[in-house]
């Protein structure tokens, strides 16, 4: 018996917690989405209509939204393969047998995962520079104009996804590089007594032995770009022409530049469930390829 | 040598080059007199070193300020996780409690919720306790974490049940066993936890943005982004400015890479 009380009064100080400042603040912001929560409201609650899906509603006939929909899915569509891609070359390499000094190029290729967004974020604003930056500097030597990288709309996303894979990367090279390690050497000696070369074994052991890791880190890597927010506030302040502007930044917006706290849940909602359905989806086509 | 060692020995280089570029190029701009990196060619090196963009920003800019900010937030947040979650993720490994199991799948489930969903109810909240631009209000939804939780029960799980039997058996409390015979043994994810805790309150960006809205508040993060638009020309001051945010977290992290790497590899596993 004294262990069922021992039991419960230590858990029950972070349980409180995550009740007050998380499963509450979900359900209330569910709540909050069908109302017309605004400044008043948040002086005295008697201020508070319900309006139904009046906010939902509003929000789809909203251009601006579809906009930062667009953009936000653009982000995610460039940069979830490329991030993958980058950390599944680092992986490869610091693991390969010939590599000298992994650790050292491992910890190298992580260093940027620790480092503060909003101060790499300046640093690379710096580095995209029109006429300063250094990228256009070294592109000039390859005979290429300068780009106005944070002033195009056409380039100012590919910029911002540079910068993130740069910036994340490190952290499925570190995933991946343990899922190398675990793949046991006797499959790369079979393939190889049949005659396999590199790529064969790449393509016929690495890969598949990968893919369950590949799966999970492209759900993580998925979820966390749709939450695009630091690098155009710091970056572009989501220009040019809205070009950069992602959902979380538009929430931001009607949130706490309008006030429009109720219209804001609904947009955290939305991107909830779009998050929520990608993975989804993510996971049965996984499931379905396993099964192949 | 042979060429497949020369190649993914040069690949390696050319890899590290273009991930520490930005990073060196950032502390070579910070200490160039003004104006100097605003010249074509961009100058690698500075011409004569200087510091008086750092004595700018402590000087004009209150950066001491921001700097005292960011750490009593990441230091608090990181005292009150590391104990929450502790205590909790020891029970629900080792002690038998109502509803232990079922507890334990909600709190999994919910790690598909982002965090954003909650951040508008939680300012609400934060505002009506009184707490905003008050570090207790920054460090609300870092105090206990589902993430933390399972990383310590994952490692308590391992525990021998005797220990603890035993320390029962000589009439310990469960509390005095948790203090004197399982922290000890968990030390390892409690650095691990600490860590992860502490650079993720420093670099947050989102929340503190919200809920500071007094500047003599700010975090170094808050502070820079409010710099960075008002001073949009003067890159040498604000690569001064991102030195100090991030040389901090970047040398904690040296120094306990192998707790920090821990924690990332027992995260991945579960999913």
């Amino acid at each position: 018996m004294r262990r069922t009380a021992a039991g419960l009064w230590f858990v029950a100080p972070a349980l409180i917690v995550l009740a007050a400042f998380f499963f509450i603040p979900v359900l209330a912001a569910l709540a909050m989405s069908l109302t017309d929560f605004d400044l008043y409201a948040l002086d005295d609650l008697a201020n508070l209509r319900f309006i139904g899906l009046a906010n939902y509603w509003q929000l789809l006939h909203d251009a601006l939204f579809w906009k930062t929909l667009g953009n936000t899915f653009y982000f995610v569509v460039l940069g979830v393969p490329l991030s993958i891609g980058a950390s599944l070359a680092a992986a490869l390499l610091v693991n390969s047998k010939v590599a000298r000094f992994r650790n050292v190029f491992r910890t190298i290729y992580f260093a940027p995962v620790v480092t503060t967004l909003v101060a790499v974020a300046v640093v690379w604003r710096y580095i995209f520079h029109t006429r300063y930056g250094f990228l256009n500097y070294g592109l000039g030597f390859f005979g290429i104009h300068p780009i106005d990288w944070m002033g195009n709309p056409h380039w100012a996303m590919p910029a911002i996804v540079v910068m993130a894979v740069w910036k994340n990367f490190g952290y499925n090279m570190i995933i991946l590089l343990a899922a190398l390690q675990s793949i046991p050497d006797d499959l790369y000696e079979a393939a190889r007594i049949d005659g396999a070369s590199y790529w064969q074994q790449f393509r016929h052991v690495t890969l598949p032995s990968l893919q369950p890791v590949l799966m999970l880190v492209s759900i993580l890597t998925m979820a966390g770009y749709f939450q695009l927010f630091a690098e155009p506030y710091v970056m572009t302040e989501g220009g040019p022409l809205e070009s950069t502007k992602s959902v979380l930044f538009y929430m931001y917006d009607e949130g706490f530049k309008w006030w429009s706290l109720g219209r804001a849940s609904a947009v955290a909602f939305i991107l909830f469930v779009i998050i929520f359905c990608v993975t989804l989806v993510q996971l049965r086509l996984g499931r379905r390829e396993a099964a192949a | 040598m042979k060429r497949s060692t020369i190649l993914v020995n040069t690949a390696l280089v050319v890899g590290a080059i273009m991930v520490l570029f930005p990073l060196v190029w950032m502390v070579s701009v910070s200490f160039m007199p003004r104006g100097v990196a605003s010249t074509y060619p961009p100058p690698f090196l500075p011409p004569e070193p200087t510091l008086d963009n750092y004595r700018e920003l402590f000087t004009r800019h209150a950066a001491g300020r921001y700097m005292l900010n960011s750490t009593i937030v990441a230091a608090l947040a990181t005292a009150i996780a590391v104990v929450l979650n502790t205590m909790a993720g020891y029970a629900f490994a080792k002690l038998r409690f109502v509803g232990r199991e079922r507890v334990f799948q909600l709190l999994l489930g919910a790690l598909v919720i982002p965090g954003q969903v909650t951040m508008i109810p939680l300012f609400a909240i934060v505002k009506s306790l009184g707490l905003v631009s008050t570090y207790g209000g920054v460090i609300i939804p870092t105090m206990a974490s589902v993430f933390g939780i399972f990383l310590v029960r994952q490692y308590a799980l391992s525990l021998p049940d005797e220990l603890l039997e035993a320390a029962r058996i000589d009439g310990a409390s469960e509390w005095r066993i948790f203090r004197s015979v399982v922290v000890p043994l968990l030390k390892p994810i409690l650095i691990t936890l600490g860590i992860l805790t502490f650079l993720a309150t420093w670099n947050d960006f989102m929340w503190p943005l919200i809920v500071l809205t007094e500047q003599k508040l700010h975090t170094l993060p808050v502070a820079l982004a409010g710099l960075s638009r008002e001073h949009v020309q003067d890159n040498e001051l604000m690569m001064a400015g991102a030195v100090i945010t991030i040389v901090p977290v970047l040398v904690l992290f040296l120094a306990l890479q192998r707790y920090y790497i821990a924690g990332i590899l027992a995260g991945s596993v579960k999913g």
